[in-house]
Protein backbone atom coordinates (compact mmCIF):
# COMPACT_ATOMS: atom_id res chain seq x y z
CA UNK A 1 0.00 0.00 0.00
CA UNK A 2 1.41 3.11 -1.07
CA UNK A 3 1.43 6.51 1.47
CA UNK A 4 -1.01 8.16 -0.34
CA UNK A 5 -3.51 5.24 -0.51
CA UNK A 6 -3.01 4.67 3.45
CA UNK A 7 -3.54 8.76 4.24
CA UNK A 8 -7.18 8.35 2.47
CA UNK A 9 -8.09 5.22 4.16
CA UNK A 10 -6.97 6.93 7.55
CA UNK A 11 -8.10 10.41 6.43
CA UNK A 12 -11.94 10.54 7.42
CA UNK A 13 -11.19 9.06 11.41
CA UNK A 14 -7.86 10.34 12.16
CA UNK A 15 -9.83 13.09 13.73
CA UNK A 16 -11.56 10.79 15.93
CA UNK A 17 -8.99 8.85 17.00
CA UNK A 18 -7.38 12.30 18.05
CA UNK A 19 -10.32 13.36 19.44
CA UNK A 20 -10.89 10.05 21.27
CA UNK A 21 -7.22 10.25 22.61
CA UNK A 22 -7.96 13.76 23.99
CA UNK A 23 -10.86 12.96 25.75
CA UNK A 24 -8.75 10.02 28.34
CA UNK A 25 -5.98 11.97 28.34
CA UNK A 26 -6.85 15.72 28.40
CA UNK A 27 -3.65 17.47 27.42
CA UNK A 28 -3.50 18.06 23.48
CA UNK A 29 0.00 17.39 23.40
CA UNK A 30 -0.39 13.94 24.71
CA UNK A 31 -3.04 13.39 22.60
CA UNK A 32 -1.47 14.42 19.48
CA UNK A 33 1.81 12.24 20.19
CA UNK A 34 -0.96 8.84 21.50
CA UNK A 35 -2.95 9.80 17.88
CA UNK A 36 0.56 10.14 15.69
CA UNK A 37 1.93 6.72 17.61
CA UNK A 38 -1.54 4.85 16.59
CA UNK A 39 -1.48 6.24 13.35
CA UNK A 40 2.28 4.76 13.08
CA UNK A 41 1.69 1.40 14.51
CA UNK A 42 -1.13 1.33 11.48
CA UNK A 43 1.26 2.06 8.67
CA UNK A 44 3.61 -0.60 9.86
CA UNK A 45 0.72 -2.77 9.65
CA UNK A 46 -1.23 -1.88 6.68
CA UNK A 47 -0.46 -4.64 4.76
CA UNK A 48 -3.11 -6.37 6.78
CA UNK A 49 -5.86 -4.14 6.46
CA UNK A 50 -8.20 -6.36 4.69
CA UNK A 51 -8.26 -8.10 7.53
CA UNK A 52 -10.52 -6.00 9.50
CA UNK A 53 -14.00 -5.69 8.99
CA UNK A 54 -13.40 -2.28 9.07
CA UNK A 55 -9.99 -0.68 10.10
CA UNK A 56 -11.53 2.72 12.10
CA UNK A 57 -13.28 0.26 14.46
CA UNK A 58 -9.65 -1.16 14.62
CA UNK A 59 -8.05 2.19 15.36
CA UNK A 60 -10.39 3.23 17.50
CA UNK A 61 -10.06 0.40 20.02
CA UNK A 62 -5.96 0.65 19.73
CA UNK A 63 -6.44 4.21 20.82
CA UNK A 64 -8.65 3.49 23.39
CA UNK A 65 -6.07 0.52 24.95
CA UNK A 66 -3.27 3.14 24.10
CA UNK A 67 -4.88 5.79 26.10
CA UNK A 68 -5.67 3.71 29.15
CA UNK A 69 -2.36 2.07 29.40
CA UNK A 70 -0.80 5.75 29.35
CA UNK A 71 -3.30 6.51 32.48
CA UNK A 72 -2.42 3.17 33.97
CA UNK A 73 1.35 4.09 34.49
CA UNK A 74 1.23 7.55 34.51
CA UNK A 75 -1.43 6.76 38.16
CA UNK A 76 1.30 4.30 38.99
CA UNK A 77 4.03 7.10 38.76
CA UNK A 78 1.60 9.35 40.95
CA UNK A 79 1.54 11.39 37.86
CA UNK A 80 -1.81 12.32 37.90
CA UNK A 81 -3.13 15.71 37.00
CA UNK A 82 -5.90 17.25 38.82
CA UNK A 83 -8.59 19.56 37.05
CA UNK A 84 -10.68 20.87 40.15
CA UNK A 85 -10.01 24.43 40.84
CA UNK A 86 -11.84 26.32 38.41
CA UNK A 87 -14.93 27.02 39.39
CA UNK A 88 -14.31 30.77 40.04
CA UNK A 89 -17.63 32.36 38.61
CA UNK A 90 -18.10 35.83 38.75
CA UNK A 91 -21.40 36.80 39.20
CA UNK A 92 -21.26 39.76 37.73
CA UNK A 93 -19.99 38.56 34.25
CA UNK A 94 -22.43 39.42 31.41
CA UNK A 95 -24.77 36.67 30.15
CA UNK A 96 -22.84 36.34 26.50
CA UNK A 97 -19.57 35.57 28.35
CA UNK A 98 -21.26 33.23 30.75
CA UNK A 99 -22.97 31.51 28.01
CA UNK A 100 -19.74 30.59 26.31
CA UNK A 101 -18.11 29.46 29.82
CA UNK A 102 -20.49 26.78 30.23
CA UNK A 103 -19.88 25.50 26.95
CA UNK A 104 -16.45 25.42 27.87
CA UNK A 105 -17.61 23.93 31.82
CA UNK A 106 -19.24 20.94 29.83
CA UNK A 107 -15.90 19.95 28.91
CA UNK A 108 -14.48 19.78 31.77
CA UNK A 109 -17.23 18.45 33.60
CA UNK A 110 -16.64 15.64 31.61
CA UNK A 111 -12.99 15.38 32.64
CA UNK A 112 -14.66 14.48 36.31
CA UNK A 113 -16.11 11.12 34.72
CA UNK A 114 -15.36 8.01 35.17
CA UNK A 115 -13.16 6.91 31.76
CA UNK A 116 -16.37 4.62 31.26
CA UNK A 117 -18.27 6.99 31.39
CA UNK A 118 -16.49 9.83 29.35
CA UNK A 119 -15.45 7.10 26.34
CA UNK A 120 -18.99 6.39 26.20
CA UNK A 121 -20.34 9.89 26.37
CA UNK A 122 -17.81 10.83 23.24
CA UNK A 123 -18.17 8.07 21.46
CA UNK A 124 -22.14 8.80 21.47
CA UNK A 125 -22.56 12.29 22.02
CA UNK A 126 -19.71 13.22 19.97
CA UNK A 127 -19.26 11.06 17.00
CA UNK A 128 -22.63 9.31 16.84
CA UNK A 129 -21.65 5.54 17.18
CA UNK A 130 -24.69 3.59 17.52
CA UNK A 131 -24.59 1.21 20.35
CA UNK A 132 -23.40 -2.19 18.43
CA UNK A 133 -20.32 0.09 17.52
CA UNK A 134 -19.50 1.19 20.75
CA UNK A 135 -20.27 -2.09 22.51
CA UNK A 136 -17.75 -3.76 19.78
CA UNK A 137 -14.81 -1.09 21.08
CA UNK A 138 -15.60 -1.34 25.13
CA UNK A 139 -16.63 -4.56 25.19
CA UNK A 140 -19.63 -4.00 26.41
CA UNK A 141 -23.37 -5.09 25.83
CA UNK A 142 -25.97 -2.92 24.77
CA UNK A 143 -28.11 -2.30 28.25
CA UNK A 144 -24.61 -1.87 30.02
CA UNK A 145 -23.82 0.92 27.50
CA UNK A 146 -26.59 2.48 27.95
CA UNK A 147 -27.00 2.61 31.89
CA UNK A 148 -23.39 3.91 31.60
CA UNK A 149 -24.61 6.66 29.13
CA UNK A 150 -27.62 7.38 30.90
CA UNK A 151 -25.55 7.85 34.19
CA UNK A 152 -23.17 10.09 32.55
CA UNK A 153 -25.73 12.28 30.76
CA UNK A 154 -27.54 12.80 34.02
CA UNK A 155 -24.01 13.79 36.00
CA UNK A 156 -23.48 16.39 33.51
CA UNK A 157 -26.81 17.62 33.54
CA UNK A 158 -26.43 17.91 37.03
CA UNK A 159 -23.19 19.60 37.50
CA UNK A 160 -23.85 22.25 34.83
CA UNK A 161 -27.04 23.10 36.87
CA UNK A 162 -24.94 23.77 39.86
CA UNK A 163 -22.45 25.62 38.15
CA UNK A 164 -25.33 27.54 36.36
CA UNK A 165 -26.98 28.46 39.22
CA UNK A 166 -24.32 29.18 41.60
CA UNK A 167 -23.21 31.27 38.52
CA UNK A 168 -26.11 33.35 38.66
CA UNK A 169 -26.11 33.58 41.74
CA UNK B 1 -46.51 21.35 20.30
CA UNK B 2 -42.88 21.10 19.41
CA UNK B 3 -41.66 22.26 23.32
CA UNK B 4 -43.42 19.39 24.18
CA UNK B 5 -41.49 16.91 22.23
CA UNK B 6 -38.12 18.50 23.22
CA UNK B 7 -38.95 18.10 27.03
CA UNK B 8 -39.93 15.01 26.11
CA UNK B 9 -37.07 13.91 24.24
CA UNK B 10 -34.70 15.20 26.88
CA UNK B 11 -36.06 13.20 29.22
CA UNK B 12 -35.62 10.10 26.64
CA UNK B 13 -32.03 11.44 26.36
CA UNK B 14 -31.43 11.34 29.94
CA UNK B 15 -32.26 7.63 30.52
CA UNK B 16 -30.36 7.37 26.91
CA UNK B 17 -33.00 5.82 24.69
CA UNK B 18 -33.21 8.19 22.80
CA UNK B 19 -31.95 7.20 18.85
CA UNK B 20 -29.30 8.61 17.13
CA UNK B 21 -31.26 10.67 15.00
CA UNK B 22 -33.54 12.21 17.86
CA UNK B 23 -30.42 13.51 19.47
CA UNK B 24 -29.17 14.52 16.23
CA UNK B 25 -32.89 16.75 16.40
CA UNK B 26 -32.06 18.05 20.10
CA UNK B 27 -28.80 19.19 19.50
CA UNK B 28 -30.31 21.15 16.54
CA UNK B 29 -33.07 22.77 18.65
CA UNK B 30 -30.21 23.76 21.16
CA UNK B 31 -28.03 25.69 18.97
CA UNK B 32 -31.02 28.22 17.99
CA UNK B 33 -30.81 31.44 19.73
CA UNK B 34 -33.51 32.30 21.86
CA UNK B 35 -34.00 28.98 24.18
CA UNK B 36 -37.22 29.04 26.62
CA UNK B 37 -35.78 29.80 29.98
CA UNK B 38 -36.13 26.25 31.76
CA UNK B 39 -34.69 24.51 28.62
CA UNK B 40 -31.72 27.57 28.69
CA UNK B 41 -29.70 25.14 31.20
CA UNK B 42 -29.32 22.33 28.43
CA UNK B 43 -28.23 24.33 25.43
CA UNK B 44 -24.21 24.49 26.83
CA UNK B 45 -24.32 19.91 26.78
CA UNK B 46 -25.40 20.25 23.24
CA UNK B 47 -23.46 23.32 22.25
CA UNK B 48 -20.37 21.58 23.48
CA UNK B 49 -20.87 18.15 21.82
CA UNK B 50 -20.99 19.87 18.43
CA UNK B 51 -17.96 22.30 19.22
CA UNK B 52 -16.21 18.87 21.05
CA UNK B 53 -16.98 17.12 17.26
CA UNK B 54 -15.27 20.24 15.15
CA UNK B 55 -11.63 19.33 17.13
CA UNK B 56 -8.87 18.24 14.30
CA UNK B 57 -6.00 16.12 14.50
CA UNK B 58 -3.58 18.67 12.81
CA UNK B 59 -0.18 16.82 13.29
CA UNK B 60 1.96 16.15 10.27
CA UNK B 61 2.78 12.66 10.17
CA UNK B 62 6.32 11.36 9.15
CA UNK B 63 5.48 8.60 6.98
CA UNK B 64 8.18 6.85 5.47
CA UNK B 65 8.17 3.76 3.11
CA UNK B 66 8.60 1.50 5.58
CA UNK B 67 8.44 -1.81 4.22
CA UNK B 68 11.03 -0.45 1.30
CA UNK B 69 13.52 0.64 4.12
CA UNK B 70 12.99 -3.04 5.56
CA UNK B 71 13.99 -5.22 2.57
CA UNK B 72 16.94 -2.40 1.57
CA UNK B 73 18.14 -2.55 5.35
CA UNK B 74 18.07 -6.56 4.62
CA UNK B 75 20.02 -6.27 1.41
CA UNK B 76 22.55 -3.50 2.93
CA UNK B 77 23.05 -6.23 6.31
CA UNK B 78 23.82 -9.13 3.70
CA UNK B 79 26.47 -6.71 1.48
CA UNK B 80 28.03 -5.53 4.89
CA UNK B 81 28.12 -9.13 5.47
CA UNK B 82 29.57 -10.77 2.66
CA UNK B 83 32.27 -7.90 2.57
CA UNK B 84 33.19 -8.74 6.08
CA UNK B 85 33.28 -12.51 5.29
CA UNK B 86 35.28 -11.78 2.03
CA UNK B 87 37.61 -9.40 3.55
CA UNK B 88 37.76 -10.53 7.04
CA UNK B 89 39.05 -13.85 5.18
CA UNK B 90 41.80 -11.74 2.55
CA UNK B 91 43.10 -10.18 5.81
CA UNK B 92 43.20 -13.57 8.13
CA UNK B 93 45.01 -15.24 5.18
CA UNK B 94 47.68 -12.26 4.74
CA UNK B 95 48.10 -12.47 8.61
CA UNK B 96 49.18 -16.08 7.90
CA UNK B 97 51.13 -15.74 5.67
CA UNK B 98 53.19 -12.93 7.22
CA UNK B 99 53.11 -15.23 10.30
CA UNK B 100 54.21 -17.95 8.42
CA UNK B 101 57.16 -16.23 6.79
CA UNK B 102 58.42 -14.84 9.86
CA UNK B 103 58.76 -18.79 11.19
CA UNK B 104 60.28 -19.39 8.04
CA UNK B 105 62.82 -16.61 8.61
CA UNK B 106 63.11 -17.36 11.71
CA UNK B 107 64.16 -20.91 10.76
CA UNK B 108 66.49 -19.97 7.70
CA UNK B 109 67.86 -17.35 10.11
CA UNK B 110 68.66 -20.36 13.19
CA UNK B 111 69.56 -22.09 9.82
CA UNK B 112 72.07 -19.80 8.66
CA UNK B 113 73.50 -19.24 12.08
CA UNK B 114 74.50 -23.39 12.61
CA UNK B 115 76.28 -23.12 9.33
CA UNK B 116 78.11 -20.25 10.24
CA UNK B 117 79.65 -21.95 12.90
CA UNK B 118 79.79 -24.97 10.97
CA UNK B 119 81.54 -22.86 8.13
CA UNK B 120 84.04 -21.60 11.92
CA UNK B 121 84.50 -25.36 12.95
CA UNK B 122 85.46 -26.15 9.33
CA UNK B 123 88.08 -22.99 8.83
CA UNK B 124 89.91 -25.07 11.94
CA UNK B 125 90.08 -27.57 10.22
CA UNK B 126 92.02 -25.79 7.32
CA UNK B 127 95.05 -24.87 9.78
CA UNK B 128 95.26 -28.85 10.12
CA UNK B 129 95.31 -29.06 6.25
CA UNK B 130 97.63 -26.63 6.05
CA UNK B 131 99.72 -27.99 8.87
CA UNK B 132 99.28 -31.32 6.86
CA UNK B 133 100.44 -29.49 3.29
CA UNK B 134 103.78 -28.23 5.43
CA UNK B 135 104.46 -31.51 6.02
CA UNK B 136 103.99 -32.92 3.34
CA UNK B 137 106.20 -30.43 1.42
CA UNK B 138 108.83 -30.83 3.29
CA UNK B 139 109.20 -34.83 2.46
Amino acid sequence: MKQSEFLNVVMPFKDKLYRLAKRLLVSREEAEDATQEILMKLWSKNEDFEKYKSVEAFAMTMTKNFCLDRLKSKQAGNLKLVHSNYGNDDASLQKQVEAKDSVNWVGKIMEELPEQQRMILQLRDVEEYDFDEIGELLNMKPTAIRVTLSRARKTVREKLMQKHSYGIG
Amino acid sequence: MELDRIEKLLEKYLEATTSIAEEKELRAYFSQESLPQHLEQYAPMFRYFSVAKEERYTKKLPLKNRRFNYKWLSIAAMAVLLFGIYFGKQYQEKKEAEYAYSETKKALTLLADNFNKGTEKVAYLNEFENAKQKIYNKN
